[in-house]
């Protein structure tokens, strides 16, 4: 059995473990463990990518338990997908970060590296309780990282994320333990099985789980009406971190994409189909709302904030319209928002700290030193976030209303998409206008940090990902196609859970089975 | 017993949003670890209550209780516990940073009620 599956979770937190015991090292040496571990953290995902190639889902068992007793680590190529995503995202946050921010707080590296070990855990888990489980992880090193520095308005933000999110855990738990009440199981793979089976007068304990479930995810994904914690959170997190934090709405959105893809599906009787008479509405509420957000926003960081919760709207559009290419296009949206709106946090974060005392708001402040570089990169992050093309917004967007066309409400989807992207193409513009080009005279030059070189090729890491994903758009879009045919007919999932392997091992009986 | 266990949850859920509603963060932290309380005798609950019989299969014992809801109510207590322990060292600091104990960390601008018992 191939130990690979285990490194994206092993590695970040035997290093972040091994930081922490470190703590009073010099600045140097955390730096050092820190990069050594996310750099190891996107080799294995790169492997697991490669690997999981073939089609059959990876299956890691932990303690080598025979499958529905176990726990298991399962890579398909969602999984894969995510775990590469999050690794680059990853490496540019903290390149980024290295080149000064993590030196303000003593906890920054390990609670780094946490964070990734819990994203990481989240897309490889294959039960539904370990998924609390690193849902728990990634979120207390999120509240970590938020209010680093303990400013008022950092603690603030903090105080309001940490509360919707132990109110959020305290309800999934109670979904998955009603699910193990009624089903008898927490192995999604085992779940998908059973619930076929469940008895007719159960059928309703089974649905109120599953949307129990679906809310919460909805929180993490930041969707209308759960997303009020998002923007002051984001905008006051540290910009390395809030680049970060660009994938945590994903893993809500990876939850959702996974239970109804693999648990409650329909299958035969629409019964167990919970989504799909309000995803969409939701969806293109939150994108409106998004976008409404970000026009309004006084300051650079809500605005990226807003276009966050926007983006979550659009994936959730393509999600809603599920198999027939709108899973596929989703997932190509997933990767290119989630990239966009790094480094949107990025370039805010570098132009508001050289307007001295105006930061980061909508008013004019003094003249920028290297105004040119620093308004090209926001003027590509807009133009990515909008979809002008050629950018991979507008081939992100261009999809995703192609896997619209077959569908009722095709005016209305169209409709909002495209108007959303005009809005936003305006909210950036005018924001980059008052910005960069309405200056008064400078009284002050305090707090005046110009870019330093790290930070500009973090920067460049992250816009040729952007480039990338439009000049290999082809074979992206056939591997995000792929994705979408293996989560449509999960039969290899849950056959590559509960029956491989299973020939090493006297099945338990008695136990753990049919109550 | 069901009865008592199943109105008992319900009561402490009750109670805990309306704590969560609160604009004090002290409430609010009451309120978020009485959820979480009820969580946990919910989970444990699931796996149907038992009484006089152990978790653990034995050769003679007759019946078992189920020990999955146990471990997993053990590990939900851990979390529980230090998420509260976080987000009352979190609402403390805020106390004494902005000398408001408000959720929003200002006094609303109306006249102030004073809270009691606090």
């Amino acid at each position: 059995m191939t130990h690979l599956l285990a490194a994206p979770i092993i590695v970040p937190a035997l290093a972040a473990a091994l930081l922490l015991v470190l703590h009073r090292a010099r600045i140097a040496v955390k730096r050092t463990i820190g990069m050594g571990a996310t750099v190891a953290v996107a080799v294995a995902a790169l492997a697991i990518l490669t690997e999981t190639r073939s089609g059959a889902p990876l299956v890691y068992r932990l303690g080598n338990w025979p499958s529905p007793f176990g726990i298991v680590l399962v890579a398909d190529h969602l999984s894969a997908f995510m775990l590469l995503l999050t690794a680059s995202l990853a490496l540019a946050a903290l390149l980024y970060a290295v080149q000064g921010w993590d030196a303000r707080g003593k906890l920054f590296h390990p609670l780094f590296l946490f964070q990734v070990m819990g994203l990481n855990g989240a897309f490889l888990t294959g039960d539904l309780f370990n998924l609390f489980v690193f849902f728990e992880i990634l979120l207390i090193a999120s509240y970590g990282l938020a209010m680093e520095g303990l400013e008022v308005e950092r603690l603030r933000a903090t105080l309001h994320y940490a509360a919707i999110n132990i109110a959020a855990s305290s309800v999934f738990l109670i979904a998955v333990s009603l699910m193990y009440g009624v089903m008898g199981t927490l192995n999604m793979a085992h779940l998908a099985e059973r619930v076929g089976e469940v008895r007719i007068e159960d059928v309703g304990l089974v649905r109120a789980a599953g949307l129990l479930l679906l809310g919460v995810f909805a929180v993490k994904a930041a969707v209308f009406p759960l997303y009020f914690w998002l923007p002051a959170t984001y905008s006051h997190a540290p910009a390395p971190v809030a680049a970060l934090f660009a994938v945590m709405t994903k893993v809500g959105v990876y939850a959702m994409i996974r239970v109804t893809t693999l648990i409650f599906t329909g299958g035969e009787s629409d019964v167990m189909e919970l989504t799909s008479p309000w995803l969409m509405p939701v969806s293109l509420i939150t994108l409106a709302l998004g976008t409404l957000g970000a026009l309004g926003a006084q300051r650079l960081a809500t605005i990226t904030a807003y276009l966050t919760i926007a983006s979550v709207g659009t994936i959730l559009t393509g999600v809603a319209v599920g198999g027939g290419k709108g899973l596929a296009a989703a997932l190509y949206y997933m990767a290119h928002s989630t990239i966009a709106i790094a480094i949107l946090f990025l370039v805010t974060d570098l132009l508001g700290r050289n307007r001295g005392a105006m930061g980061d708001q909508l008013h004019p402040g003094p003249p920028l030193r290297q105004a040119v570089p620093l308004g090209l990169t926001f003027l590509f992050g807009g133009a990515t976030v909008a979809g002008i093309p050629p950018s991979s917004g507008f081939l992100g967007k261009l999809m995703i209303l192609h896997s619209t066309m077959n569908g009722l409400s095709v005016v209305l989807i169209w409709t909002v998409i495209l108007v959303t992207s005009v809005l936003t193409l305006v909210t950036c513009s005018r924001a980059g206008s008052i910005v960069l080009w309405n200056h008064i005279e400078p009284d002050q030059l305090a707090h005046d940090r110009p870019p330093r070189a790290g930070e500009w090729v973090a920067l460049a890491a992250l816009a040729g990902c952007s480039i990338g994903l439009v000049i290999f758009a082809a074979p992206i879009a056939h591997y995000t196609g792929e994705i979408e045919a293996q989560l449509t007919s999960p039969g290899s999932y849950i056959h590559a859970v509960l029956e491989s392997g299973q020939d090493d091992f006297i099945r338990p009986h008695a136990m753990g089975g049919v109550r | 017993m069901e009865l008592v266990m199943a109105v008992g949850i319900g009561i402490m859920t009750a109670c805990a949003v309306y704590l969560l509603l609160r604009g004090r963060t002290f409430s609010l932290v009451l309120g978020l670890s009485m959820l979480s309380t009820a969580g946990n005798l919910f989970i444990f609950s699931m796996g149907r209550l038992r009484p006089g019989v152990s978790p653990i299969v034995a050769a003679g014992t007759e019946g078992y209780a189920d020990p999955v809801p146990q471990a997993l109510v053990l590990t939900a207590i851990v979390i529980g516990f230090g998420m509260t322990g976080f987000i009352m060292a979190l609402a403390v600091r805020i106390r004494l940073q902005t000398g408001s104990d408000h959720v929003d960390g200002l006094e609303p601008m109306p006249e102030r009620r004073p809270e009691q018992g606090s």
